[in-house]
């Protein structure tokens, strides 16, 4: 074969292998360039975070308005303090807000839920969501169960 | 039982000196400066050791994709989360399957086709003539398929990861019915780019260096005669599949121990 056709296959191979890269960037992983959005933290503590870890979904009605952002176990009340980063276009999040631990299905992963309060004040960067429901672990609630104690 | 001492002293001398040999072609053929009018030799390799393999990877690929989908969905539809079915493709598939499985197959295909190509060179005392041309072989020869070899790799393995996944969406979405964009969405939730993707991306140049190293050096290190190519060829095979195996569980801890 001449070698400029060769060039020629050697570079739509090289080619092919990045677009192999970005296909799976963007299609796989779900990787967007540049669109970073801009977000703000709201902090919860919790009894027990259950399953719940970095990067679980963050919802409100199902919607996914934030991630969680950091786990940290409050060395004073020994509650789980958890971060999370919601998207600064949701910003009328009202101060008496609960968060839930919620499971996506029977087998799938923690996540938060947010269910909306009735007050005027809204919740800005670095606030705390005082109602908070915890994870159900089944254990607890087969043993409860067992035991007759509800 | 002092000859068998003997022997085995004798035994790890030999493998010592074989080592030795290999990390001298090392030396000179990568850590020196690429000469750039060297150019023209390693896309003349790539496309030996590349292109020509790209039918068998993208066909591998595609079987093992379905396959899996096959395969996980007949699991999964039990418990009745067939919607993971991409998350699970996706994963395996990156992660492990996508680097062993070419670095495998580019053992197959272009490692023994290396060593013996360079083998019949040794044979033919080729090599031996260029240099009482005063052409360095291993600048010539064994520096270029080395450097093909490390480029060639890590896109043979992504080919393989992004055909596998579209055979799994073909035999999952298309004919199994597994839900579209559930199939998707999962994926994208589950499969992050730096700790999954580039950890794959990370082993299959590992196995490129691996595999094209065993090969060039099974080649230039052969005993000239037929049988002794033919023993070369086997070798290369052999020795580099089964340090790729054993290369994948240790890289495997020490990534994701991080």
């Amino acid at each position: 074969m001449q070698m400029r056709s060769i060039e020629i296959v050697v570079g739509a191979f090289m080619l092919a292998g990045i677009i192999s890269l970005a296909a799976l960037a963007i299609r796989v992983s779900g990787f967007n360039v540049g669109t970073e959005t801009s977000t703000y933290s709201v902090y919860a503590r919790f009894e027990n975070i259950g399953g719940l870890v970095n990067r679980s979904k963050v919802s409100i009605g199902g919607v996914v308005v934030g991630r969680v952002a950091d786990i940290a176990l409050d060395p004073e009340t020994y509650t789980a303090l958890v971060r999370m980063e919601i998207d600064s276009d949701v910003d009328t999040i009202s101060s008496d807000t609960t968060a839930a631990i919620l499971t996506d299905g029977l087998l799938g992963g923690k996540y938060i839920g947010l269910i909306l309060g009735a007050e005027e004040e809204y919740l800005s960067n670095g606030d705390e969501i005082l109602d908070t429901q915890s994870a159900i672990v089944l254990e607890e609630l087969i043993g409860k169960f067992l035991l007759k104690k509800f | 039982m002092l000859s068998r001492l003997r022997r085995i002293g004798q035994y790890s001398l030999v493998v010592l000196a074989t080592l030795g040999r290999a990390g001298h072609i090392w030396w000179q053929a990568v850590w020196r400066k690429p000469q750039l009018r060297n150019l023209p030799l390693v896309i003349k390799q790539i496309y030996q050791l590349g292109v020509l393999s790209v039918v068998i990877i993208v066909m591998s690929g595609f079987s093992i994709g379905a396959v899996l989908a096959l395969q996980g969905y007949n699991q999964l539809v039990k418990y009745g989360s067939e919607s993971a079915l991409g998350l699970g493709v996706a994963l395996v598939l990156v992660m492990e399957i996508g680097p062993v499985v070419s670095a495998l197959l580019f053992a197959g295909r272009a490692g023994s086709s290396v060593t013996a190509e360079i083998g019949l060179m040794k044979a033919t005392e080729q090599l031996s003539s260029m240099e009482m041309m005063g052409v360095d072989p291993i600048q010539r020869i064994i520096a270029p398929r080395l450097w093909a070899g490390f480029i060639v790799m890590p896109i043979l393995a992504l080919m393989f990861s992004i055909v596998g996944i579209w055979g799994a969406s073909l035999v999952g979405v298309d004919w199994l019915g597994v839900h579209e964009g559930a199939f998707w969405s999962a994926m994208q939730d589950g499969v992050d780019f730096k700790s999954h993707i580039m950890k794959g991306i990370v082993k299959s140049i590992v196995f490129g260096i691996v595999v094209t190293w065993i090969a060039v050096f099974q080649g230039y290190d052969t005993i000239p005669t037929s049988e002794g190519i033919a023993n070369a060829t086997t070798r290369t095979v052999v020795y580099s599949s089964v340090s790729v195996l054993i290369l994948d569980f240790f890289l495997t801890l020490v990534m994701f121990s991080f």
